[in-house]
């Protein structure tokens, strides 16, 4: 009797058990912190969401107003004019004008710099150079704003009386040497996974640091160089504050970098700068524009990943 | 023993090897090199045979802090290719080299036979266009490749790629070359494609080929060298190391007791 | 020169390098003067950058030099160039530092675990992956817009120190998930299972060790993203950041219970870049010389940041001890 009730007792508690329950308390608070960190990494996916949703939101205000076919094919952006055009076009143009000249500046240098660093600087010259173009990365885009105003625009009007003050031409130059770090980071990586033995193959036939360099180890590392150039050309397109500062406000239908235009990103800027009401036309306009550039820049970065993920699988 | 009517091309002359970090990896290997014959590199893993066989192209030289001492003299104008003054890129002109895993660049299959052209300025198309037929036609690959010379090199199997590469050190008319276990990686059928093609190019230069498998060194090698641990122990001609070689440890690693 | 590359073309049809040692041995004298022209070039593109960075600086230092004084951080701005200080701007800046601290390190830190630790490889994991580093690339402008609908206007929290707060958080979401989840990649597997070993739970596991032991590396990431709010210009201006704040946002900290005040969380704020920027959009010189002052505080700021941090990582990369 005694013992039955005792194994009857056993029998009951033995579900809660301390120990038990412990492990359930302890397993519940596991499933809770798992929870709470998905959460905080769900917080990108709500981040490009909620970038996605405002911009078309707003964009959509806009293009109740403004019809598509305006906006893609006018060749006037007066949006805060009396006698509005909402054309697209010359703020396109001033992006792709300064883009198009920071290119020809960091694409020569930045590959130049990579095939440098890859192929002919010794490990003592990349361990400093490195940091050094790294430190250039972290300057804040604002201080070559000036640079490219109170700098590099005098020094050109030595050289072209003629030059504006602001000028789509001194913003492009600041920005190709803003972006020179990231093509050369970028091309230097891929170069590097070139493997060793195909170097070896070249040298063994007799070529130079150069020819191989040249003959061998850029074209094998091409699709990691198109993806350097493919981001390049995403920031160049996306940077605002050099152009804000330097390239001019005025939007203005001209591939001629001696001009001075405003660019997608300067336009946002100097709506922002002013007050304009919410919900405005001119509020949603920069909506508008920034929904163009981010379509830009996200076609530019999915090519660039993908380069990039083919050379990284490619050795 | 050995046949001294056959002319010498290269002989390597007390040779001492270190690598960038201190280890030793030759120890003052004397060996002869004769002219259009195949000597053949044996030894266990880890003896020396690539770093023996690397200093002949001074391919050494791409890594800082590698030293060598002695001489590798070649002949008939009995340069030391390993002295200072001498330069790498001249030596490698001279003496190709095919690697363990083939490693075709990545350009089409002419230009891969073509490279040694363009490295040497040639500019000739067809002078150029000739050199690469010849050349493939050498390395035994030219009618599989014929119709296809534009497409990328990688498309090819690997024993393809395999004689692809020594086409293109074959393109520039080498006094010496190197093989650095050439068909390791490829089966048994390409291995015979790539054996008989060395008894062929015997007739044109000087072979030098390492390799682990007994039976290829006594079916290509006219001579066989045997080395561990960073020396030498035999040399001979092949038929004498394989019948009757001279050190107790050369017949056991031949014979498979060891190695 | 055509002579002589015929000669050459000679020498490989015709004869053995041996037999025309002269002109192989011009040619490759001809291709190592290659390398040494590149090699010039090479080292030149280099120096561009750095010598670019230098220019800036000293210009900006030469420039702003009348402003270096005490005067210029206890000042407000002014309508007049030369009594205008920056004092509400840096007061601004470190307490909107405050919060995208407080918010970009707990969530950054919490999602690299997650996506390192916990995520299950699937469609799941990819989709995080590839978010985080879409957001890398997208145009920091575009993360004002973002907040100018989203948390000015969407979640009415106004033109305040909170919502810029928020918004460089984000921003630096990316840089902060990144390098912690390659801190945590380099702690070896062994480390882990030693922990379970010992019947420690996933979190204990995580906690006392993984994070602990990849601290360094995280720093490493936090202090970078830091640095790059400090000097974030574009998204604040879209937020509409005023420019001409002559006030300092209500004190964080207070003399009666709780002490603690979250008043200043809404307050208007302006900051250093903005600062600088709006300086630097007068076209009366004197304002220049205070852009070029602030430029060159903000610069010392963010190299001294980025100094910092590439520091702490080649030493960690130093003493690894596994
Ligand atoms: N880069 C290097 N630095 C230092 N030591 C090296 C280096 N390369 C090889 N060694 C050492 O030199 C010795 C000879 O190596 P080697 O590659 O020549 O051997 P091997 O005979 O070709 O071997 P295997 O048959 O495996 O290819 C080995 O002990 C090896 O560990
Ligand atoms: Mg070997």
């Amino acid at each position: 009797m005694n013992t039955a009730t005792n194994m009857l007792n056993h029998f009951t508690t033995l579900p809660i058990s301390p120990r038990l329950a412990k492990n359930i308390r302890r397993n519940f608070k596991e499933r809770i912190i798992e929870l709470i960190l998905m959460l905080a990494a769900l917080s990108a996916v709500f981040t490009t969401f909620a970038i996605v949703a405002i911009l078309l939101y707003e964009s959509f205000g806009f293009f109740k107003t403004v019809s598509l076919i305006e906006f893609f094919t006018g060749t006037q952006w007066t949006p805060l004019f009396e006698d509005a055009h909402y054309g697209i076009m010359p703020l396109v143009a001033g992006t792709l004008t300064t883009s198009f000249v920071a290119l020809a500046v960091a694409v020569p240098i930045g590959t130049i710099t990579a095939i440098y660093l890859s192929e002919f600087a010794s490990h003592k010259v990349r361990e400093i150079a490195k940091p050094i173009l790294e430190l250039l990365v972290g300057v804040p885009t604002i201080a070559f704003g000036y640079f490219a105003l109170l700098f590099v625009t005098p020094l050109l009007q030595k050289i072209y009386p003629g030059l504006p003050g602001f000028n789509m031409l001194s913003a492009g130059l600041v920005m190709g040497v803003m972006i020179v770090p990231y093509i050369a980071s970028v091309a230097e990586d891929a170069m590097r996974a070139v493997p060793m033995s195909m170097r070896e193959g070249s040298y063994a036939m007799g070529a130079t640091r150069f020819q191989t360099a040249i003959r061998v180890v850029t074209p094998a590392a091409t699709s990691g160089i198109v993806a350097a150039y493919i981001l390049a050309i995403s920031r160049a397109v996306g940077e605002t504050m050099v152009v804000a500062v330097a390239a001019g406000q005025q939007p203005k239908l001209t591939f001629d970098p001696t001009e001075g235009a405003a660019t997608i990103t300067a336009y946002i800027v100097q709506v922002a700068m002013g007050d304009l009401p919410h919900a405005s036309i001119g509020y949603q306009s920069i909506f508008a524009a920034g929904l163009v550039l981010f379509a830009l820049t996200l076609c530019f970065n999915i090519l660039g990943h993908i380069a990039r993920k083919k050379y990284r699988e490619q050795y | 023993m050995v046949n001294t009517s056959t002319p010498l091309k290269a002989e390597s002359k007390d040779l001492n090897f270190f690598y960038a970090n201190g280890h030793q990896a030759l120890k003052s290997v004397n060996m002869p090199l004769y002219e259009n014959k195949i000597t053949a590199l044996i030894g266990p893993s880890g003896c020396g045979k690539s770093t023996f066989l690397r200093c002949f192209n001074r391919m050494h030289d791409l890594y800082p802090g590698n030293k060598y001492e002695g001489g590798i003299v070649m002949h008939p104008d009995n340069t030391n290719v390993l002295a200072a003054g001498v330069d790498p890129i001249e030596v490698r002109m001279r003496i190709s080299m095919v690697f363990q895993k083939p490693n075709p660049f990545p350009k089409t299959i002419f230009e891969n036979v073509a490279y040694g052209l363009h490295v040497r300025d040639e500019k000739n198309k067809r002078v150029i266009a000739d050199k690469v037929e010849e050349a493939l036609k050498g390395a035994a690959l030219w009618d599989e490749v014929k119709d296809r010379l534009n497409d990328l090199a990688f498309n090819l199997s690997g024993g393809q790629q395999q004689r692809l590469c020594i086409a293109r050190a074959l393109a520039t008319d080498p006094e010496i070359m190197l093989f650095d276990e050439p068909t390791s990686a490829l089966d048994p059928i390409a291995t015979a494609n790539i054996e008989e093609l060395m008894s062929e190019l015997k007739n044109k230069l000087t072979i030098l080929v390492v390799t682990h498998n007994m039976q290829q060194a006594a079916r290509v090698s006219d001579y066989t060298a045997y080395m561990y641990l960073g020396e030498l122990m035999e040399y001979g001609d092949t038929d004498t190391i394989f019948t009757r070689p001279t050190r107790r440890e050369t017949e056991d690693y031949i014979t498979g007791k060891f190695g | 020169m055509a002579l002589h590359d015929s000669q050459i073309a000679g020498a490989l049809t015709k004869a053995s390098v041996l037999e025309n040692l002269g002109a192989v041995r011009a040619m490759i004298r001809r291709h190592k003067r290659n390398d040494i022209v590149f090699a010039g070039i090479g080292l030149l593109a280099l120096m561009l950058g750095l010598l670019t960075l230098l220019t800036l600086f000293i210009d900006l230092v030469m420039d702003g030099y009348p402003r270096f004084n005490l005067q210029f951080l206890s000042e407000f701005p002014s309508r007049r160039a030369g009594s205008a200080g920056l004092l509400s701007a840096w007061v601004g800046s470190a307490l909107i530092m405050i919060v995208t601290f407080l918010t970009a390190v707990p969530v950054g830190v919490a999602a690299g675990v997650y996506l390192e630790e916990y995520a299950p490889k699937n469609w799941f994991s990819d989709l995080i992956e590839i978010n985080v580093s879409n957001l890398a690339g997208v145009p920091s402008i575009i993360y004002g817009l973002l907040a100018l609908g989203l948390f000015v206007y969407g979640l009415d929290l106004g033109q305040s120190i909170l919502t810029a707060g928020l918004t460089l958080g984000l921003l630096i979401l990316p840089i902060v998930i990144v390098s912690t989840r390659e801190a945590i990649r380099g702690i070896p597997v062994a480390i882990r299972e030693a922990a379970y070993a010992v019947g420690a739970t996933k979190w204990q596991v995580v906690s006392d060790h993984v994070v602990k032991y990849s601290q360094g590396g995280i720093l490493t990431g936090v202090i970078i993203g830091m640095s790059r709010a400090i000097g974030e210009t574009a998204p604040i201006i879209t937020i509409g950041a005023l420019t001409f704040i002559a006030f300092l946002p209500p004190s964080p900290i207070s003399d009666v219970a709780p002490y603690l005040n979250f008043e200043w969380l809404s307050s208007s704020f302006t900051v250093l870049p903005i600062q600088m920027f709006n300086w630097l959009s007068r076209p009366d010189h004197a304002f220049h010389i205070n852009a070029a002052a602030t430029g060159a505080i903000i610069i010392m700021l963010t190299l001294l940041m980025n100094g910092t941090a590439i520091y702490l990582r080649y030493q960690i990369r130093k003493n690894i001890k596994w």
